[in-house]
């Protein structure tokens, strides 16, 4: 008799009817938003805030280099002592003093300069002072032997590599982003999806302890078949989550940067952001149709099937080994012992994609871990779009099947004797004894 | 007698721990079989073998002349003792998922669920959640939810449990109609003045072996030690106390009557009737009480394990 789809739905509906599911779903894509919205904003008003710098410059040979920006404004101070001016600046509340000594040799004056102020001053602003210095006293350096600076600015070349792998396929350094983004996203979803339904299918065979109803249940179902029910009713459940969240998301993510005015992907992108400024000579539409190429490039129906695949197994796998410490303990305290060895694993994959893919994604330790079948799922995942060989992924596909029915059976082991050991919690020895029951 | 169940030498180890030792029973078609035995004696090991929840290492079932298969779970009701149900899942939607995990259909199911929730008059439950109600209601779902589905076998683990005794005679009536309407059951409790009103047949089960099976009449039968618990009135106790110590064995007694006479418990010797004993006493007073002591199960069931 196959109660599979009669268990399958019965989990489904009770998470999606539950209460907290429901408030779950709708507040977390509203909290998240809010909280970026609430970051961006903050870190948009930080940038508003004007700046006063006082610069006091007794060489004589700096402060015309200053000229005032949009978030910070410059005033040179002359004819006064450090101390008189260490004075205005505190009455005016400026933000710091620049102090130029006076100093015959550029290199000296190179050594001598000095930033004063209140509190410990931001390093973006420091190393923007500095930048500005350096180049400034080089010039200056090379006017004082004799070198022409408009003939040096006009020699300066700019480089831009293009990227062409062997294939004939054109790549850019928004294409390695593009990549990255994918294959992070990708690894990422995974690892959160395994370890929020992963406990909530923990959970629910805790549940089914505490309240007792195991044993009316199992003398009508086989326990694996209870357990393969738990754990497809609850992933539906939490896809159905997903879809949701994705979905509410979108919708409130255009409604809140509409409202504002923000330019939210930026705030979430700093890379990007970086590479806009990068590229900042190009024009707008370059950039637009450089993402475009780059989203082309990616190997789009080798990601969606290998998501999809990698998905399945690595979540399934994860979620079975729930399944059996849910059965395994009495109640949600005494599972700690047995998570750390299931989140270990999961924690190394992340990192390791997270470390070495994106420095070297066809490297020996991220090849290596894509094989393994506990850390293949997210490391896979995250190499993917930097074009991983088929027979690559289908080893390692296979590595994963194998070791998802191993520890199916495993867990079910378990299933079958813990849902009906009550009052201890047993010890790895004992877990091992179960197998053999 | 036809044997709706039959267990031939079952056998279950945990590890080094053994459950089941070589036990055979035989429940026969009608009855109701009552599953005896001190705590962790292995009872609920068996019971959860016929139920196919747990392999024996070696023996094998028979219900209805068939080896014991994965569709039998249909013609089998456990009401555990361990049981429970969702505690945020409502009456209905639960009962209804139970019956088609026992093979009903969800219409068949919503009928007999009518009938039955009408019959124990807890209709207006249907929509309540479990956490809503008290012990003893769940308790009446679970019964509701084990005969669903008119089992061949019922096996009711400690049924009574939780109920006040209005609502425990209400379920043992409902057992007894099931049983005289062609169910037989397998009881397992520890109350053995329940044992006393229900059963035809037991076993009993002491540290993974059985030591004792068969009709409960012929247990007693086989247990009674021809002992009389007599009452007579004379005009000198302690004279025919001795006289009658002289000729049988004596203990006293201690029953409640209205008068003051000597009462004693008379341990008959092989030789004697019960006959011999009565004539005796009548030719030396009134006879006030005379009682055949017939072991009841409690005192079977101490006496069986005590001796093992």
């Amino acid at each position: 008799m196959n109660h599979l789809p009669l268990i399958i739905k019965r989990e489904y509906l009770t998470k999606v009817k539950n209460k907290s599911f429901l408030i779950m779903t709708i507040l977390s894509p509203v909290i998240m938003i809010a909280l970026i919205a609430v970051v961006a904003y903050l870190s948009q008003l930080n940038n508003n805030s004007k700046r006063h710098i006082s610069i006091l410059d007794e060489s004589g040979k700096i402060s015309s280099i200053f000229e005032d920006s949009d978030n910070i404004t410059y005033t040179v101070l002359e004819n006064v002592s450090l101390n008189d001016a260490m004075d205005i600046v505190k009455e005016q509340e400026n933000y710091g003093l620049l102090y130029v000594e006076k100093q015959l040799d550029i290199s000296d004056i190179a050594k001598h300069i000095k930033f004063y102020s209140e509190e410990s001053p931001s390093i973006t602003l420091i190393s923007d002072l500095e930048g500005k210095l350096e180049k400034r006293l080089t010039d200056l350096k090379l006017e004082a032997v004799g070198v022409d600076i408009k003939k040096i600015q006009s020699a300066k070349v700019r480089v831009d590599i293009e990227q062409e792998s062997f294939a004939g396929e054109k790549t850019s350094k928004i294409d390695s982003i593009m990549k990255l983004a994918f294959g992070g996203a990708a690894g990422y979803l995974l690892f959160m999806f395994i370890i929020i339904y992963g406990n909530m299918i923990m959970r629910s065979i805790i549940e089914e302890k505490t309240s007792r109803i195991i044993e009316v249940i199992i003398s009508s179902v086989k326990p694996v078949q209870l357990m393969l029910g738990k754990i497809i009713g609850t992933s539906l459940a939490g896809i159905t989550q997903f879809v949701i969240w994705i979905l509410l998301g979108g919708v409130l993510l255009s409604i809140v940067s509409a409202v504002f005015g923000l330019d939210l992907m930026q705030s979430q992108l700093p890379r990007e952001e970086l590479m806009n400024q990068a590229m900042n000579n190009n024009n707008m539409t370059m950039e637009m149709q450089n993402i475009i190429v780059a989203f082309n490039n990616l190997p789009i129906t080798n990601l969606i099937f290998a998501f999809i695949l990698f998905f399945i197994g690595g979540y399934l796998l994860y979620s079975s080994l729930y399944a059996a410490i849910g059965a395994a303990v009495d109640n949600e305290t005494d599972t700690q012992q047995f998570l750390l060895p299931i989140l270990m694993p999961l924690i190394l994959a992340v990192y390791i994609g997270i470390f070495t893919v994106i420095e070297d994604p066809h490297g020996t330790v991220s090849t290596v871990f894509s094989f393994i079948p506990f850390t293949s799922p997210v490391v896979m995942l995250m190499r993917i779009p930097f074009g991983v060989p088929i027979w690559q992924q289908l080893l390692s596909l296979l590595l994963l099947l194998g070791t998802f029915m191993f520890t199916v059976w495993f867990a079910a082991k378990i299933y079958r004797v813990g849902i009906l050991m009550y009052g201890k919690k047993p010890s790895y020895k004992e877990l091992i004894k179960w197998i053999k029951y | 007698m036809e044997n709706l169940l039959e267990a031939h030498a079952v056998s279950k180890k945990f590890g080094h721990f053994t459950a089941l030792n070589n036990v055979s029973i035989a429940v026969p078609k009608g009855s109701i079989f009552g599953l005896l035995g001190p705590n962790g004696a292995g009872k609920t090991t068996l019971i959860r073998v016929i139920n196919q929840i747990t392999m024996p290492d070696s023996g094998h079932v028979i219900l209805d002349n068939e080896p014991l298969q994965p569709h039998h779970v249909r013609d089998i009701g456990y009401l555990p003792e361990e049981r429970g149900l969702y505690k945020s899942m409502k009456v209905g939607e639960q009962a209804l998922y139970l019956a088609q995990l026992k093979g009903l259909s969800k219409s068949e199911a919503k009928v007999r669920l009518k009938y039955w929730f009408d019959r124990l008059e807890i209709g207006d439950w249907w929509n309540k959640k479990i956490q809503e109600l008290s012990k003893g209601m769940a308790q009446k779902i679970q019964f509701v939810v084990t005969v669903l589905h008119n089992p061949k076998l019922l096996i009711f683990d400690e049924p009574f449990s939780g109920f006040d005794p209005i609502n425990a005679n209400l379920i043992k009536d409902e057992i007894l109609r099931l049983k005289n309407e062609g169910a037989t059951v397998i009881f397992s409790t520890h109350r053995m003045e329940s044992v006393e009103e229900l059963c035809d047949h037991i076993a009993l089960i002491h540290q993974s072996n059985k030591i004792l099976d068969g009709k409960l009449i012929d247990i007693k039968k086989q247990f009674k030690t021809n002992t009389f618990e007599i009452g007579i009135r004379t005009n000198d106790d302690s004279s025919l106390q001795k006289e009658i110590a002289d000729k049988f064995v004596v203990s006293p007694a201690d029953f409640r009557t209205i008068g003051d006479e000597l009462k004693l418990k008379v341990k008959l010797t092989d030789n004697l009737s019960p006959n011999d004993l009565l004539s005796y006493l009548t030719s030396k007073g009134e006879v006030s009480h005379f009682v055949e002591l017939v072991p009841s199960a409690n005192d079977i069931f101490i006496q069986a394990v005590k001796n093992h």
